[in-house]
């Protein structure tokens, strides 16, 4: 059944992208966009076909910034694997380290203190908020809107790295989560700076609405454009705020209630039509869902410990198995499957890297609208190639 | 209306440029190098070794035990341990580093080198202006340009460092009065002169950890107090001992620093005494 | 949700010929999987997705998985005939033995499956199929046709473990170049020997990036 309640068509190939016939005018061009162009976000290439301004066939091509990240993960032991999820997807170093450390909990069946979730939940949801706020600026910046709403809203993530590095010791690469709990635990100080931050953060968000939520050229140029439809969308595996645009009801913390989710009172924002404008929209109402779990999370926070005293960090080495532990990161559903076999390095693993992930309905979204979009419905999906290459 | 979206942004500009010639806080231009912000106390670059004392070949903590070379997830440090032994803050006779270089052209400022290390001799550094124009000579140091003193350290993490001198202070008592009692079982046991069980070292002094902690935290503050000029080159200032019988004249801040419990690292297990060989 | 022996049972049921196979998960956290048989497979995962109760409908992760020969040392009792003197005479005797006898296991590719149902919320079932070996019955049926989330990360497991994938609309390499000849996450794969030359190599590099070139000059390897 299709969240929508219509059994998917059984035509073969109904989850393909269109073949889209030239009108015959005039020749064929073949475009590579990027790998070194402005929009790409870093290096990525998309092979187009134009008919004219039309976009009729496009394929993405990466691979530019390949490491090897999962082997790199099987060479060494599981802690020291734990820097390296921070290069995944740089933006949001702080849900991938907790991605990763839930997928290890999960595998050993350790426990996390209490104080150590919300910690979690605080940083994660801070992650989100600059995460959004970034990726609406480089939107924005996409649509020719050079520089201004990008600086908004970066003005807003300075504060918000601030804030990581004076608990974190670094900016983007935390290296903060364990298994077990976090590394240090915050101080007074930081919690209340927190507080302050986070209560600047509404006014930051009505000014941001302000600003684009009815600026003509936004609408006119995202809406109806790069329209995915729900069961594509599930079909596709596309997952976070592109997912749950396109009007699915569906967030890892709410499904999953990973950590202590379950304790907070959110909603989950939800598009109409699965264009750019409900990709926009969500993010930014879902901004204004992690101000009030973060609210939440400020006010509750427990005193203890923050790591669990039984939580081994040197010759960690868990018993055979596998787990597959699964957040909801800004970008989407973030996973890690590891299989152990005993010894000190994990066996198999594996990211599941939500951007890689929702980048497979490029194409269908692209074909039939003009050059110019294409560069707006990529900006839309929210990708970080540190992530997509690995 | 067409075109009130052009009127909002011009007004928002209008606000902006005359609000940055007024308001104090929007003049956010801070003129490096002469002015610098304050890093936050947390911040880490590249990881420095820690010494005791004036000589920094004499007082390095690490004794090579080569964890951090093993956990080292890039695998930059390289360690080649000592044929001879010296005394450590205990006083107990330990293989030094005969070569420590970390290769920073490498390291990914992780600091899981300063988590694993049982012995409190690797620490996290925030100098950041390390630019060179010899690429791989200049990159790689060795353990004369990783060594800082225990002031520094002070200097530029102070409530981390104060939480680990109370740590070591405490363990040094321990181990104290474990020799003091085997000294005095075996003296009255064979009623024969007290073995020399604490084996004499230069630093060595009696000193409860509840002396210790205020004591060392006041001389943390005063070295943070300095002129924060982290860049410059580090001259300690010739302290002998561990730096835990300073002078202790507090004022409210260094009482306030000398309370703050020791959480850093608390919920980790520390492998202490693990890999002492 | 079902457990993974009911879902066994329901497959059975659904697909006449299919064979299950669950692959128990010592780890606390109890993600047994479902180990399926290749000609089924499309079957088997249509029916997943389309049955009312299960409803899994959100593929989520793909991955590869490679597990080498492994080298089996046995203990086998053999019975032989040996010669020996009874009351004289000499004749042959049985006679049992114990005999360690190594046998190599073939090793193989695994394609694991994380399936979630976005309409039901509920999740993970994990699906695996397994090559016959490592180096040329390597093929499996894609999944792509039912689950388009496949599509990328079938072609990562081909470019990364070399499992080729049957009706996959378009099986490219997708994060190394085309040109490139080995699968880099098999646990065999060898780095060549030139892949850190630079143009400033010094130390280990450099001696490593003259002996490629003397390699080269001398028409050992071509690049």
């Amino acid at each position: 059944m299709s969240p929508s309640g219509i059994k998917t068509e059984k035509l073969a190939g109904w989850n393909r992208p269109p073949v889209i016939e030239s009108d015959g005018e005039g020749e064929l061009l073949e475009v590579a966009m990027g790998p070194h162009h402005p929009s790409t976000h870093g290096v990525f290439r998309m092979d187009v076909v134009l008919d004219g301004e039309r976009v009729i066939k496009l394929k993405p091509v990466f691979g530019y910034l390949h490491r090897n990240h999962e082997q790199l993960g099987e060479r060494q032991s599981y802690l020291a694997s734990m820097p390296y999820t921070d290069r995944l997807d740089y933006f949001c170093s702080l849900t991938n380290n907790w991605a990763y450390a839930l997928a290890v909990e999960k595998l050993v069946g350790q426990e996390v203190p209490e104080r150590a979730e919300y910690l979690r939940v605080i940083l994660a949801e801070l992650t989100r908020i600059q995460n959004h706020a970034s990726t609406i600026g480089f939107l924005l910046q996409e649509m020719g809107a050079s520089g201004t709403p990008l600086m908004y809203a970066f003005r807003e993530r300075e504060k918000i790295l601030d804030l990581f590095e004076s608990l974190t010791g670094s900016r983007m690469m935390c290296n903060y989560m364990r298994f077990g709990g976090c590394r240090v635990d915050a101080s007074p100080a930081w919690l209340e700076a927190t507080r302050k931050v986070v209560a600047g953060l509404p006014a930051f968000v009505d000014e941001f609405e302000r600003f684009l939520m009815t600026n003509e050229i936004l609408m006119a140029r995202c809406q109806g454009i790069g329209v995915l439809k729900p069961d594509l969308a599930v079909n596709a595996g596309i997952s976070g705020p592109m997912l749950r645009a396109t009007g699915v009801n569906y967030d890892i913390r709410k499904v999953d209630h990973y950590g202590i989710y379950d304790r907070f009172k959110f909603r989950v924002p939800l598009g109409d039509h699965g264009d750019i404008y409900d990709r926009y929209m969500v993010r930014m109402l879902e901004m204004r869902e992690s101000i009030l779990i973060l609210n939440q999370a400020l006010k509750d926070l427990p005193a203890g410990p923050v790591m669990d005293p039984k939580a081994k960090i040197r010759n960690f080495r868990p018993k055979a198995g596998e787990s597959y532990g699964r957040i909801e990161a800004p970008k989407g559903e973030l996973g890690f499957y590891l299989i152990s076999d005993g010894g000190p390095n994990p066996y198999r693993y594996r990211v599941r890297p939500p951007s890689f992930i929702n980048l497979t309905v490029l194409e269908d979204m692209c074909l039939g609208s003009n050059v110019a979009d294409v560069v707006l419905i990529f900006g839309s999906v929210d990708i970080v190639l540190g992530e997509v290459d690995r | 209306m067409l075109g009130d979206g052009i009127l909002k942004g011009l007004a928002e500009t209008a606000k902006n440029f005359a609000g940055s010639f007024v308001s104090k806080e929007r003049m956010t231009t801070v003129e490096y190098p002469e002015e610098r912000l304050p890093l936050p106390e947390a911040a880490r670059n590249f990881p420095f070794l820690v010494y005791d004392g004036d000589d920094w070949e004499k007082g390095l903590r690490c004794v090579a035990c080569q964890i951090c070379e093993k956990e080292c997830p890039p695998k930059c440090i390289y360690i080649e341990k000592s044929k001879d032994k010296k005394p450590d803050y205990v006083g107990k006779p330990q293989i030094y580093p005969a070569k420590f270089d970390i290769d920073i052209s490498v390291c990914m400022s992780c600091q899981i080198c300063v988590e694993v290390c049982p012995f409190e001799a690797i620490k996290m550094n925030t100098e950041f202006e390390l630019a060179t124009d010899d690429r791989f000579g200049g990159l790689l140091l060795d353990r004369k340009e990783l060594a800082r003193s225990n002031e520094y350290y002070h200097q530029i993490h102070p409530t981390e460092a104060s939480e680990v001198d109370a740590r070591l202070a405490e363990e040094k008592a321990k181990v104290e009065a474990k020799a003091k009692a085997a000294a005095e079982a075996a003296a009255a046991k064979a009623a024969a002169p007290p073995a020399a069980a604490a084996p004499a070292t230069p630093i060595a002094k009696p000193a409860a950890p509840v002396e210790a902690r205020p004591a060392t935290a006041a001389k943390a503050a005063e070295v943070a107090k300095a002129p924060a000029a982290a860049t410059a080159p580090v001259a300690p200032k010739p302290v002998p001992g561990t730096g835990s019988d300073g002078a202790a004249s507090m004022t409210p801040e260094d009482k306030k620093a000398a309370e703050t419990p020791a959480k850093t690292n608390e919920g980790e297990p520390k492998a202490q005494g693990e890999p002492k060989e | 949700m079902k457990s993974v022996e009911e879902i066994k049972a329901a497959i059975e049921a659904a697909v006449p010929g299919a064979v299950v196979k669950v692959i128990l998960n010592p780890a606390p956290n109890a993600q047994h999987s479902l180990l399926i048989d290749a000609p089924h497979a499309v079957a088997v995962a249509e029916f997943l997705r389309d049955d009312d109760e299960l409803a899994l409908d959100f593929l989520s992760n793909v991955t590869g998985v490679d597990f080498l020969d492994k080298e089996i040392a046995e203990k086998v009792k053999v019975t032989r005939q040996v010669p020996k003197e009874v009351d004289g005479v000499q004749q042959m005797v049985d006679e049992t033995v114990e005999e360690t006898r190594k046998r190599v296991e073939p090793g193989y590719l695994e394609a694991v499956y994380h399936l979630f149902s976005v309409s039901k919320k509920h999740g993970p079932v994990i699906i695996r199929m397994r090559t016959a070996n490592r180096t040329d019955l390597v093929e499996l049926p894609s999944l792509t046709p039912i689950w388009r989330s496949a599509e990328f990360q079938e072609r990562e497991v081909f470019d990364l473990f070399g499992i080729v994938f049957t009706g996959h609309p378009d099986l490219r390499r997708i994060l190394m170049w085309d040109e490139f000849k080995d699968h880099p996450m098999r646990r065999d794969y060898v780095e060549p020997d030139d892949y850190e030359y630079e143009p400033t190599a010094h130390d280990d590099v450099l001696k490593r990036a003259q002996a490629h070139k003397a390699k080269v000059s001398a028409g050992e390897v071509s690049q």
